[in-house]
């Protein structure tokens, strides 16, 4: 039907980068996750003067381009802070706060839609606001914010792919070095897609599967 | 025994209790009555310390619920609260909704607090509807859930707010008998209602609350008998 010259070392040069993007998603994800639910309890629970700082650089993280956070971050702890940080640290570090900003708002979203009665039932059974948190608020706030939590997932999956001017080679990186080598572009392209697909899929059926799970509750 | 004195509360401008004296005796069922907004589901989450109140004092046993040094979560165990909707813990079956205070707050063993639930969701006639989702109970059975969860806490005393008036008529009926069963039974209620029968039936005196004060209290008979005030004629005539 058609030749290439994509040979079998290009494709595992191409899951090489696929792995670089599974784990630079995966360390944000899971980080920004963590800081994302403390900012969003934060933002929930202190008043409007505490939470303001707080609000302002997630804010920020939220408004600026992510690909213009990863050229000054790294600018930033290059040359003012003088540290040697390898470009696959800064990329992990900017993106988990990037996505823990987006995630905290997430979070906030779903503790405010738990009705106040359901939580003063639970505080009114004798349980702390601890107990409260984690045994009612968290639990159903997650399943409140799941389909946005995936969304977020899989959109930091996609720009993650940013990561590259970091000089992080990760799947789209990966693709464009071997465009340049083979001139093919357009196959190779479909097949990037199609990794991205593959990593998408199994994320997107979870989640689905999770929602699906919890509705019949 | 519940001693409320002199108690004020404003939510900012807005003073929603003023003044209320009530003392409620062990074993004694008192229900309120008024017009919307009249400060009736306030004074009942002042009760268990949900709202602080601005002056005056609630004491439960002697014991200062508004006090800085009362430790309010231990207090609330002997103080059962039933809303008048959003009560269940929605992600968690009908047992466990009952077990899990007595287990994260008293600390008993799961089977220990399952044969407390399992008593007191037959005792209110949910017997067969341990595994079930509190979205799958009609609102009725959802209140009765509500109902055996705090009595699993074996409190002393029950508030109760409007719990049937967001339920479809013919279900009011199975949750007003299960309050009656409870008053029967000698626990301590103050109950907010709309349903003068019950409280002409239940209450060992009737408490009329108008604009954040107390017109009226006294027996059923005497209360809806011969009202005094002409708030309260006016309340009971436009409630028949
Ligand atoms: N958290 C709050 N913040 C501000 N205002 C409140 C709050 N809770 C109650 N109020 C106001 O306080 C007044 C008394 O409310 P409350 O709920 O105690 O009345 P109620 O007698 O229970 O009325 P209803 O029969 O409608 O339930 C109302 O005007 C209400 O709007
Ligand atoms: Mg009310």
């Amino acid at each position: 039907m058609f030749n290439t010259s994509l040979g079998i070392d290009d494709l595992i040069f191409l899951a090489q980068g696929a792995g670089m993007t599974i784990l630079v998603t995966a360390i944000a994800v899971a980080i920004g996750t963590v800081l994302g639910i403390a900012f969003g309890i934060f933002r929930y629970q202190a008043g409007p003067v505490l939470a303001a700082p707080v609000t302002f650089v997630l804010d920020l993280f939220r408004s600026i381009p992510l690909l213009i956070q990863l050229v000054l971050a790294n600018a930033f702890i290059g040359t003012v802070l003088r540290l040697k940080m390898s470009g696959f640290t800064v990329a992990c570090a900017v993106l988990s706060l990037y996505t823990a900003a987006y995630c905290a708002e997430i979070v906030r979203g779903g503790i405010q839609a738990v009705p106040s009665n359901t939580r003063r039932a639970a505080r009114s059974l004798g349980m702390s606001w601890f107990q409260d948190m984690t045994h009612i608020v968290l639990p159903l706030a997650t399943r409140i914010a799941l389909p946005s939590w995936i969304g977020l997932a899989l959109g930091v999956m996609k720009d993650s792919a940013l990561v590259y001017v970091v000089q992080v080679t990760e799947l789209l990186k990966s693709t464009q070095i071997l465009i340049t080598r083979l001139q093919e572009p357009l196959f190779l392209l479909l097949i990037c897609g199609a990794f991205y697909f593959i990593i998408s899929f199994p994320i997107a059926r979870f989640g689905g599967y999770l929602e699906k799970r919890w509705s019949n509750d | 025994m519940i001693e409320i004195e002199k108690v004020r509360k404003s939510f900012g401008q807005l003073e929603v209790l003023k003044g209320i004296d009530l003392t409620v005796k062990n074993g004694e069922v008192v229900t309120i009555i008024g017009g919307s907004g009249s400060g009736k589901s306030t004074l009942l989450t002042c009760i268990n310390g949900l709202e602080p109140i601005d002056s005056g004092s609630i004491k439960v046993d002697g014991q200062d619920v508004h006090d800085k040094r009362t430790n309010l979560n231990k207090l609330r165990e002997k103080i059962g609260i039933v809303f008048q909707q959003w009560n269940a813990f929605p992600h968690l079956t009908v047992l466990e909704n009952v077990t899990l205070a007595p287990r994260k707050v008293l600390k008993m063993s799961k089977a220990e607090a399952e044969e407390i639930a399992v008593r007191q969701l037959r005792h209110v006639g949910l017997g067969e509807k341990l595994s079930t989702y509190p979205g799958r109970l009609s609102g009725g059975q959802q209140q009765r859930m509500a109902i055996a969860r705090a009595l699993a806490m074996s409190p002393e005393y029950m508030l109760f707010d409007e719990v049937t008036s967001a339920l479809d008529p013919q279900l009011v009926g199975e949750v007003l008998d299960t309050l009656r069963m409870l008053a029967s039974e000698g626990m301590t209620m103050i109950c907010v209602t709309h349903e003068m029968k019950f409280a002409r039936e239940v209450s060992d005196r009737v408490a009329f609350f108008h604009k954040g004060v107390m017109a009226e209290i006294a027996p059923p008979e005497e209360l809806f008998g011969a009202p005094k005030t002409a708030e309260l004629q006016q309340f009971l005539a436009a409630t028949h």
